[in-house]
This record gives structure tokens, sequence and C-alpha cells, in this order.
């Protein structure tokens, strides 16, 4: 028997191996859906768009190397692309923190003791499940400075309403006012975040004599903001691929779908840039150069918020 | 009688909070409702009421909510997004039960490296990956189809692995172990013991699916925009206005139509989504 040749040591050694060669190739195979996906939908994709942003690529003929011309093109001479960063700037540093903001205060409210709490929930989360397609169409009749209920409102008030999305400095802010429409899906992961905060450490902070504010700045805010964080960094991702409210309602004032971002280029944000370069005029090696430099601002940005993170997220000793 | 007014006094106190509460609160619900009242009234209005600046239809004309699948094939657009949601929501189901219990049930090496890998890939911006895949789908024949909105779906996604580890991750261990013990396969474990447990998790994949498909315009224009058969709502509705001249109250009628089912939706599986939601955020 070959059995005897083999020492009992070395036949368990080789028993593990094999095991551990089958799990390994079962779960290998538990993971195929997504190994498979993962190199066809995203590695492969990433390499050949990384090859492209070297090229002049029309899709009618095969790509030509031109080295790092759409790179020096897109910084030193196309007129739209610093209005396209501009606009995603603003978006990012004015639009996501309001939207958090009120996503909190609004949570906070949701928080409150009172008959019917669920009902106000449901209620104020009911926007988000708006489709947005249909949330910018009914923004763009809401903040129709002639039709509009909202001008008409401000005009009882006797205030004169703005241009909204067809005045080049009050398009971005009317985005703004949509998306506080709809911001109830940070506003429930604040809830849940609320919700969590122990209650002994407010307890203990009543009893030392903290008001509200200080409860809710020293106890409150510091105990959600692993929280924030993921909603920061998510939201940042999420600001910075801007496109479908901006498209539909650059389109829908303006009457066209020619000119991407109008009134004026003001809602010409990075991606719909990005869409118009290569899937309007088809400059297929142009526009992977934008989506790289897409992808390293979004990294470039995302990693100082994590660095950042180290000073001012709360970390619980027991996590 | 000093204690009967100090209590009347603490009543007459809470009865004041509480009116202060709900007044605030309601007065935030208005900003949140009204949105949705204007656009339904509206939506009710006769074209020439339309064009003022009046709130309230009168007459009521339900006329147009006929007229508008009239004049738009909003009927060929509704049932393209369903078979593009529903199909790619059942892949998606399909295709990342076994890599999430894998992360979350197996032991080998690497596989936190794995899971991390699949975080990662939640980062990508898409824009980074279109362009090839737009060149893939074409050297295919897909686009103008609806293949490229619902193949990928059967090939996994990051953020419904994410969400379904997290849910395998909690059940109790000492469940597969006795099964496993018995002599019970992975695939049988699975299948057998985590799915039936895990239904509220594979629920809420499917909704989220549903819904990001169901929205999403994006990926319809890039596919679609050529073939005016295969357009999904959202992208029909995109081009609702492409002249000088636009139908608010149609329009506002189109947008009711197309917001009522997924808010029906909602109401019907309002558990799933908020536990689903919550799970992601706060383990996130």
């Amino acid at each position: 028997m070959a059995a005897t040749a083999i020492s009992p040591a070395a036949a368990r050694a080789r028993r593990r191996r094999r095991r551990r060669t089958r799990t390994y190739g079962l779960a290998f195979l538990f993971l195929s859906p997504w190994i498979v996906g993962f190199l066809l939908f995203l590695v492969y994709p990433m390499v050949a768009s990384l090859y492209f942003s070297f090229t002049h690529y029309d899709l009618l003929n095969s790509p030509r190397w031109i080295g790092l011309a759409n790179y020096k093109y897109m910084l030193e001479n196309d007129p739209f692309f610093w209005q396209a960063v501009r606009n995603t700037a603003w978006m990012i540093v004015i639009g996501l923190p309001l939207r958090l903001f009120w996503a909190l205060m609004t949570a906070t409210l949701l928080t409150m003791k009172v008959s019917g709490q669920r009902y106000y929930r449901t209620l104020y989360y009911l926007p988000t499940m708006v489709p947005p397609v249909a949330a910018a169409l009914a923004f763009t009749y809401l903040l129709n400075p002639d039709l509009g209920p909202v001008n008409g409102v401000l005009a009882h008030l006797g205030i004169p309403g703005p241009l909204w999305f067809f005045d080049p400095s009050w398009s971005k802010p009317a985005l703004v006012l949509l998306s506080l429409w709809g911001a109830g899906d940070a506003m429930i992961i604040y809830l849940a975040g609320l919700l969590d905060v122990p209650q002994t450490q407010i307890e203990a902070a009543k009893i030392d004599g903290a008001n509200a504010v200080r409860r809710y700045w020293h106890v409150t805010l510091p105990s959600l903001s692993p929280v924030i964080f993921f909603t920061l960094v998510t939201g940042l991702i999420w600001t910075f691929q801007t496109f479908t409210e901006a498209y539909v309602a650059g389109n829908t004032t303006s009457g066209q779908k020619d000119t991407l971002g109008e009134p004026q280029g003001s809602l010409l944000f990075y991606a719909i840039w990005l869409y118009q370069q290569g899937f309007r005029y088809f400059n297929m090696g142009y526009a992977s150069a934008l989506a790289w430099v897409l992808f390293g601002a979004t990294m470039l940005c995302t990693l100082v918020l994590i660095k950042s993170s180290e000073r001012w997220v709360h970390v619980e000793g027991n996590q | 009688m000093s204690v009967l007014a100090a209590h009347e006094r603490a009543r007459r106190q809470r009865i004041l909070h509480s009116v202060a509460r709900h007044s605030v609160l309601i007065g935030v619900g208005v900003v949140f409702v009204s949105p949705f009242v204007f656009v339904i009234f509206t939506a009710l209005m006769t074209r020439d009421q339309a064009l003022t600046r009046a709130i309230w239809p009168s007459p009521f004309r339900f006329q147009n909510f006929y007229d508008v699948l009239d004049q738009q094939p909003l009927l060929r657009w509704t049932w393209n997004t369903f078979l593009i949601s529903s199909l790619s929501s059942i892949g998606v189901v399909l295709s990342c039960t076994p890599p999430a219990y894998a992360l979350a049930r197996m032991r080998f090496r690497g596989r936190n490296a794995v899971f991390l890998l699949v975080l990662s890939t939640m980062m990508l911006p898409i824009q980074v990956t279109i362009i090839p895949l737009y060149v893939l789908f074409s050297h295919l024949g897909w686009i103008g189809s609806l293949k490229p909105l619902i193949i990928p779906g059967f090939f996994g996604d990051a953020f419904s692995i994410f969400l379904l580890r997290q849910f395998f991750m909690t059940i109790p261990n000492a469940l597969t172990d006795a099964a496993r013990v018995d002599g019970a396969s992975e695939l049988r474990l699975m299948l057998r013991v985590v799915v039936p447990l895990a239904k509220p998790a594979l629920v809420a994949v499917f909704l989220f699916n549903f819904l990001y498909c169901w929205n999403d315009l994006f990926a319809p224009l890039l596919y679609l925009g050529a073939n005016p058969d295969s357009y999904t709502i959202s992208l029909g509705l995109s081009e609702f206005r492409s002249s000088r001249h636009v139908d608010y109250e149609l329009m506002m009628a189109a947008c009711v139509l197309f917001t009522l089912p997924v808010t029906v939706l909602f109401f019907l599986a309002q558990r799933a989504f908020v536990e689903g939601v919550t799970v992601t955020g706060v383990k996130g």
C-alpha cells in the first residue's frame, strides 16, 4: 500500500492541501458571476478607456495614438472644460453641504416624540421615490417664472421671484432646491444614526447641565460623525457625476437637446460635457481622457476626506 | 389647590409643546408635499388654465391622462422599462447571492481582499467604463436593443453583493454549522438555510435594483438613444419637450403616471426599503 510509504504528518498535510484547494475551487465557483462581470464590465473597459484616452478615436476609424494631446487640449484649449469643472465644484462645495445639512435637520425633526411620527417620516421620505426625470420636469414647472406656483406664492408676498432655470445665476440654486426636496435618502440614514445615539450619554450631559444645543453639538454630532462621513463620501462621489436632473432641466427649459447645460452653460456639469464629447461628438478618445481626470479627481477628494476624517470622525472604543 | 394648579400648568405646557412640535413638522411637511399637490392639480387642468397661474383646476380634466397616453408611446416605454427593471433585477439577485454567500460564510484565504475589491468598485465613476462598453456593445450589435441594460445585471453588482453579504453575516453560524456536520454541501447550505432566512434582504436587493433601473436615465440614453422603439419612460420623458412649446398639463400628467407605480411599490414594501437603506448606511 502506498499509504505506508507516507508519514502520517505528510498525509495530513496533503489532505489539508486538497481540502484547501477544494474550498478555493468552491469559493471561486461561488464568486464566478462576479469575477466574470468584474473582468468583462470593469477591468477590460478600464484598461481600454485608459488606452483610448491617449488616442484619437471616433468609433469609425481605429484609435490613433496621440500621446498626451487629449490631456493637453483639456487643460489648455477646451473652453468648456473649466466651465464644467467650476459648475461641478459649485455643486460639491455649496450644493452638497446644503443638502446634507437639510437632511440632518429634517432627520433631527423626525426624532421628536409626537403622535403620528410614522406618518411624518413617510411623508418626508416620499419625494425620494419620485424618478429623477419626473422630479426635474416637475421642478421646471414649479419654478417656471410665469406659470409656476413658487413665483406665484412669492408674488403674493410681494417678492419678485427669480427666473430660476432661465437665469444662469439661478439655475444651480434651482437644482439645489430640487436636491433638497429629494434628500430623503441621506435623511433616513441620519435618522437611523440619530436613533442609535446612546441615551445614557445624553442623560449624563443633561445632568451636567448642558442645554439642548450643547448636547446636540457635544454628544449627538460626535456620535453621528461616522454616519456623516459615510454620506459625505458617497455624496461626493455622486455629485462629481451630476447628470440627470441638470440634463433634463437644461433641455426642457431651453427647448432643444443639442446644446447641453443651458442656460449659458450654467448647468454644464462635468459628466454632461463628457457625455456630449463622447456620445454627441463621438470624440471617444477625448471623452475617455475626461473620464480618467474625473476618476483621478474623485479619488483625490475621497482620499483627502478620509485623511481629514481622522480629525473629526469619532470612533467608538468598542468597534 | 397649589398642587392642582401646578398639575394644570404642566398639562398646559405639555399640550403647548406638542402643538409646537406638530406645527414645525407640518410646516416642513408642506415643503415636501406641496410639489406633489401642485403637479397633480396641474395634471388635471385644461390647457388654457395650465397657461395661467391658477392653482385649483376648474374644471377637472381627467382626459389629460388619456391624451398623454394617446400622444406619447407611454405604454410602450412603460413595457420596456418594466422589462429592463424586472429582468436585470432577477439577474442581480441570482448573480449576487453566491458571491455574497462566499464572502460572508465560506473561509478561504484572500476573502477580505476580494471583499475590499468589491467595495472599491462601488467608488468607480461609471464614466471610466462606458466608452469601451459602448464600443463593445456596438460591435455585438446591441445598441438600440434592451440587452446592454439587462445582461450586465447577470454578472454581479457590487452594491448588491455588499448588502447581501452584510445580511448573511448576521445569520448565526450555529444554524449552518449543524447542517454542515450532517454533511450538507455549501450549495445546499446556501439554498436551504441562508436564502430562506435572508428573504428580506433579497427582496430589498431586488427592489433597489428595480427602482434604480426604473428611474435611470443615463444608461438608456447611451444605449437606446438611437432607437425610439426601445425607449424607457425616463428617456422618453426627458425629450418631452423638443420644441419651443410645452404642454405643462400633459407633462405633469405623464409625471404622475410615471411616479405612481414606484410610489405604490414603496408603500407596499416600505419596511424592506427602509431596512435595506439603514443596514447599508449604518454598517457602511
